[in-house]
């Protein structure tokens, strides 16, 4: 393993010259962003823009061909890396949910700090508790996923990725397959976090939610950052005509 | 040969440029059209198994009335031997099937999850095994294992003897493990890759996924075509009787020679084996699609 002398002053998650391709389907085409501690940063763009697949790189789900992925320092595609170290530090949140359908909401939440994080089983269901009541599903704890709508499931999956205690966590559009009345619950879950200091790393497509909360705004598109900044100077002051289409149609 | 039909897009010139929706081909093991089995004995109505009795016990009388030995002196002798039968005929057959049933499962899952080894060796290797075994004649595997297999093993000073019916269990393994290596692959591969991912992203390691996630989530779906491939195999047991292995058609025939052969017996001899076998498969077949009915409506 590398030497690691991270330190909060520098860049949490640092992406340098990403490149990425499926066979021979150049996905991203040299992407560069850092992430600092407690940031939130937000990433838009057209569908088939690679935003997905740089964020499923930054938790190890995609390698990557070349370039280089950091999280606190520590190079995400090393051979020697500890998976599971990465993963403890980077939690993750899909479109789908994804949640375990054969246990229950507490026992999602509980599975991977008990089984992988070998840590005694009261003390965990105390923060699980305590996580499924800061996600707003007090008394839904022993609800299977399959009873719950897709907002309530979205916010179990939040709370088990929150149950492992990240420093990172990323977002993959996971409100795009939520009903238009459940989007908000979600997204005041993720707001909630961001105030208190998480660092957030999202895949969106609410304008809306990112021009209020996001530190930095980045705009991707055919596997480039096209252009990126604050939101107030991203969303009134866009320069490249690609990110200026982009915002017309979608505001 | 008959008329060539013609299908524009597939054999003929298309008539239009829109893209053709071509004829649906396949479907991955472990579903629904692997029940095949199970669907059609199942779908026999209980009260055609008294006609059918009545038709095997009226038939013979028809046809071999000129034979002083009487249709009532065949039914006597079934009747005699029936305890027999079944207790040293039909337990064996069973007891095959229970044996073969457990190594072929055993092996099966194994060679199953080597089918989805993320190594590409293990996968190819356990590929070829599977579709080997799955495809071949059973009763050539039969013979194989019968032949290629010693009737005895010598450890030192002791020998010992392999029976026929053990080689029999061996060699019915054989196809029962591919084809539950099939099942096995199929419902691991039915449930949806966001449950891997998911679960690496938490960290979980490749076996605790497997058993702790994935593995729940699909067993279920595993035991009605499970079932059926018992249903297939206790309906082939029989075969071993080619062998010599004295299962139920084997002491049968013996039975029948010692009764002198007359052709009045066939009926009653074979007509108590079918029926045997179809009331032992029967409740399986039914079982089988009832849980395949209530577990579809659950996932």
């Amino acid at each position: 393993m590398t030497e690691n002398n991270w330190d909060s002053t520098q860049p949490i998650v640092s992406i340098k010259d990403v490149y990425k391709s499926f066979g021979a389907l150049e996905v991203l085409k040299g992407l560069s962003l850092d992430v600092m501690k407690g940031e939130v940063i937000c990433i838009i763009g057209p569908s088939g823009s690679g935003k997905s697949t740089l964020i499923r790189c930054v938790n190890g789900l995609n390698d990557i061909n070349s370039g280089s992925i950091t999280v606190e320092g520590q190079e995400v595609h090393d051979e020697k890396l500890d998976k599971l170290e990465l993963r403890k530090k980077v939690g993750m949140v899909f479109q789908q949910y994804n949640l375990f359908p054969h246990k229950t909401a507490l026992q999602n939440v509980m599975m991977a700090p008990v089984l992988v994080l070998k840590e005694p089983r009261a003390e965990v269901e105390q923060r699980a508790r305590a996580l499924i009541k800061k996600v707003r599903l007090e008394g839904k704890e022993d609800s299977y996923p399959g009873e719950l709508s897709g907002g309530q499931q979205q916010r179990v999956a939040i709370a088990r990725s929150l149950a492992m205690q990240p420093d990172v966590m990323l977002f993959d559009e996971v409100t795009a397959a939520l009903d238009p009345e459940t989007v908000k619950e979600v997204l005041v879950t993720i707001k909630e976090l961001a105030q208190e200091g998480m660092t957030c790393i999202l895949v969106t497509h609410e304008m809306g939610f990112a021009r209020e909360l996001a530190d930095h705004i980045y705009f991707t598109d055919r596997g480039v950052i096209v252009e990126h900044g604050p939101p107030r100077t991203f969303f009134n002051d866009a320069k490249d005509p690609r990110t200026k289409e982009f915002l017309s149609q979608i505001l | 040969m008959g008329a060539r039909i013609s299908i524009p897009g597939i054999n003929s010139e298309a008539a239009t440029d829109l893209p053709v929706l071509l004829p649906f081909r396949g479907r991955p093991a472990g579903e629904a059209e692997d029940l095949r089995f199970s669907r059609w004995v199942g779908s026999v109505p209980p009260y055609y198994l008294l006609a059918a009795l009545c038709a095997a016990a009226l038939w013979p009388l028809v046809v071999s009335a000129q034979s002083n030995y009487t249709q009532a002196e065949a039914w006597d002798a079934l009747w005699r031997w029936m305890p027999y039968l079944v207790t040293s005929g039909f337990a064996l057959n069973l007891l095959i099937s229970f044996l073969t049933m457990l190594i072929g499962t055993l092996a099966g899952v194994a060679l199953g999850l080597w089918q989805i080894s993320p190594k590409k060796w293990i996968r190819k290797v356990a590929w070829a095994i599977t579709q080997a075994f799955r495809n071949s004649p059973w009763l050539v595997l039969l013979f194989i294992v019968m032949l290629a297999f010693p009737f005895q093993i010598e450890i030192g000073d002791t020998v010992i003897p392999i029976p026929d019916w053990v080689k029999a269990v061996v060699g019915l393994s054989l196809p029962i493990m591919a084809n539950i290596s099939e099942v096995v692959r199929g419902a691991i591969q039915s449930v949806p890759t966001g449950q891997w991912e998911a679960a690496e992203s938490l960290a979980f390691s490749r076996g605790q996924t497997l058993w702790r996630i994935i593995l729940p989530q699909c067993f279920k779906r595993m035991i009605p075509p499970w079932m059926n491939w018992y249903a297939i195999l206790a309906m082939a047991t029989p075969l071993v009787s080619l062998l010599g292995v004295e299962e139920i058609v084997t002491l049968s025939r013996q039975a029948m020679e010692s009764e002198d052969n007359h052709p009045e017996l066939l009926m009653p001899f074979y007509g108590f084996c079918l029926v045997i076998f179809f009331a032992y498969c029967y409740p399986i077949a039914r079982l089988t699609i009832s849980l395949e009915k209530r577990y579809a409506v659950k996932l």
